[in-house]
């Protein structure tokens, strides 16, 4: 096997998975915990690709995605914030939602071809002979999630509204006296998810496949729930996780396309084996870095 | 200026309008969806909820439906339900209902041709303890390393659904089908096939089952101490502890149940209306059964009726893709739709609404 076309693909299966779950980790930061990182995803997935079509930007349909993924990730932010619904059924509801919007929008597109995201080759750092068609020869996604995870760092670690942000997902209670807007900041948290989980399905759609099938983000959603609690809510960790997460898709298919004795059954179910194995070793360690008020309610007694 | 006072207690009242309103907005929204879509609200509406009952074409065939789509959502609602009420969330119910099948038909498909009366109970007590040991996996996980149950559980549908692939298509395939995927099927087996009791009614050992599963459960969490304990564990976990409540216990009490109930409604599945193992198989009850545990607000009772709601809305959604031509996917947005206006409404019954004027400083 290609090492450098291992390295590319591994970077084309992490993307949507990265996307999704640095924008999780934002909303857990605010101390919301949405479930339905997978209906957000697939429904971007949807809209994305109905847009590309429709247009012939794949731009336009990634905008599209986002702005998708924002507007059901604020039907949860109105129906938890507001309403204090239960944060768990919410986003399961979320997710049944989202599934069932995209197979009645997609059903028009199934067996089409989205318009293809051309790639960008960085001028100079392109021409590096092994390293530049390995890291330097993706589509514009791959760089934008990356730069979306230095900004999500930054903003977090680096800015005041970072650790007002963090101080409304520690403490709601508190920063409530402090004067902070906990249920705004919360809304904005929740859509800036939404968003990034809208782009993740957007990138399986239009890029990684290139089709539009029902149900295609496959659990997706759901590992990188999954990642977030693997990185103990910290940028880089989302990155590695993606990334191995990523690693392990591909040579589990590579593995199936070899043709190997093991049974393609036990191939196609690693990934989520591995998820399960990894959530086990971290809880184990004891779960750090959890936001003090994940999933509980806040409501303004006065 | 509105503003959410919170109630002493929830509001009796409430807690039964809140279902309904929720049902009657989906009708709402959904008619304007439909109308979108350009068919005709009235209709659509008429079609999925009077139709499936009453048409004088149609009802024969869909009537006794209701009962047979209602069975397994009830039976796995319950389960989940108490889970629930404990705080403890056990989304992969699919998964369970799936285990329960394999495991129940592969003990069976082992004497195959058998026809002992004792073979129909032996792969009930399979597929049960198929769907529980499935869910014991998150059980133990987050009783022994505090792993999340609701991950562990969800990811493990995606193993059971490759579990079922391999089966269908590899350790249980019907050794006479000419290499098509799928196990022999046990409508030609009369030992083992779950036929309707009453004929045209719909009526098979699942839905039985179902409805002893909805007076055991209003039993377990009236009237026993156990659940007692479960929900004192999910409105007060710290008085639970101070009150010698084993958290564990309770993790493993709630997982076993709803893990084997799930696994009985898919024995009860594959023996009956599925007829065989085969690669399609999980049809997405073990998720449907999470909107019908919250319609019936965890309550046994209200769970009998959000069953078979939910199963005439599954009948009322093929009738009207039949007639109407509405997309297949229509409905499940239908069913998504009606847990969110559940759970938005449901505000009014923890909390009143108040108007005052804003007061100025």
């Amino acid at each position: 096997m290609d090492p450098v076309l291992l390295v590319v693909s591994i970077m084309v299966s992490a993307t949507p998975i990265l996307l999704a779950a640095i924008g999780e980790m934002v909303v857990e930061k605010s101390g919301v915990l949405n479930l339905g990182v997978e209906g957000m995803m697939i429904t971007g997935a949807v809209m994305g690709f109905a847009i590309a079509v429709g247009t012939g930007s794949p731009l336009l349909g990634f905008a599209g995605a986002a702005v998708a993924g924002a507007a059901l990730s604020l039907c949860f932010g109105v129906l938890t914030q507001y309403l204090l619904s239960n944060q768990v059924a919410t986003g399961l509801g979320l997710t049944l939602v989202g599934l069932g919007l995209s197979a009645l929008i997609g059903s028009n597109y199934e067996g089409q071809r989205a318009p293809s995201l051309g790639r960008l080759d960085i001028p100079l750092l392109g021409d590096i002979p092994v390293l530049g068609r390995m890291l330097f020869s993706h589509d514009v996604m791959v760089y934008a999630s990356l730069a979306l995870v230095a900004a999500v760092w930054a903003f977090l670690r680096l800015t005041r509204a970072g650790l007002i942000l963090r101080a409304v997902g520690e403490d709601h209670e508190s920063a409530h006296a402090l004067g902070y807007k906990v249920v705004r900041i919360r809304l904005a948290a929740i859509a800036f998810g939404g968003a990034c989980a809208g782009l993740g399905g957007a990138y399986v759609s239009l890029v990684r496949v290139p089709q539009w099938t029902e149900g295609m983000t496959a659990g997706a959603g759901w590992i990188a729930l999954a990642i977030v609690v693997f990185a103990s809510w910290r940028a880089l960790g989302v990155l590695i996780g993606a990334y191995l997460f990523g690693g392990v898709t591909v040579i589990q298919l590579n593995l199936q396309a070899a043709g190997t004795t093991l049974p393609v059954e036990i191939l196609s179910m690693s990934p989520y084996l591995i998820t399960i194995l990894v959530l086990v070793i971290i809880s184990a360690r004891g779960v750090h870095g959890a936001p003090g008020s994940l999933g509980r309610s806040f409501h303004a007694s006065s | 200026m509105i503003r959410l006072e919170r109630r002493p207690e929830p509001s009796r009242l409430w807690t039964g309008v809140t279902p309904v309103l929720a049902v009657l907005l989906t009708m709402i929204v959904g008619g304007i969806m439909f109308a979108a879509l350009g068919k005709p609200p009235l209709e659509a509406i008429r079609t999925i909820f009077w139709d499936p009952l009453f048409h004088p074409q149609f009802a024969g065939y869909s009537r006794p439906q209701l009962l047979v789509k209602a069975g397994p959502l009830i039976l796995i609602a319950i389960g989940l339900s108490i889970g629930f009420r404990a705080g403890i969330w056990n989304i992969g119910a699919e998964g369970q209902y799936i285990m329960g099948a394999v495991c129940g038909a592969a003990v069976g498909l082992a004497f195959y041709p058998a026809d002992s009366a004792l073979l129909f109970p032996l792969m009930v007590v399979a597929g049960a303890l198929g769907g529980w040991a499935w869910a014991m996996i998150p059980a133990v996980l987050r009783t022994k390393f505090g792993t999340n149950e609701i991950l562990v559980s969800l990811m493990l549908v995606y193993v059971a659904e490759n579990i079922l692939a391999s089966a269908s298509s590899g350790w249980l395939r019907n050794p006479e089908g000419q290499g098509f995927p799928g196990s022999r099927n046990f409508k030609q087996w009369p030992a083992v096939f779950n036929d309707e009791l009453v004929a045209g009614t719909g009526m098979h050992w699942g839905v039985v089952a179902a409805f002893i599963a909805v007076i055991a459960a209003y039993v377990l969490m009236a009237r026993h101490i156990q659940g007692y304990n479960v929900r004192l564990t999910g409105e007060a976990p710290r008085a639970a502890r101070f009150a010698g409540v084993s958290p564990v216990r309770i993790v493993f009490l709630c997982l076993g149940i709803s893990g084997a109930l799930a696994g009985a409604a898919g024995l009860f599945e594959v023996t009956g209306p599925a007829g065989q193992v085969s690669i399609d198989f999980g049809s997405g009850y073990g998720f449907t059964a999470i909107i019908v545990a919250f319609l019936g607000r965890l309550n046994p009772f209200g769970i009998l009726l959000a069953g078979l709601l939910m199963a005439l809305t599954y009948i009322g959604g093929e009738l009207a893709q039949l007639m109407l031509g509405l997309p297949g996917a229509s409905i499940q947005l239908f069913q998504g739709m009606l847990l969110f206006f559940l759970l938005a409404t449901d505000v009014f019954t923890n909390y009143r609404l108040r108007f005052a004027r804003r007061e100025t400083a």
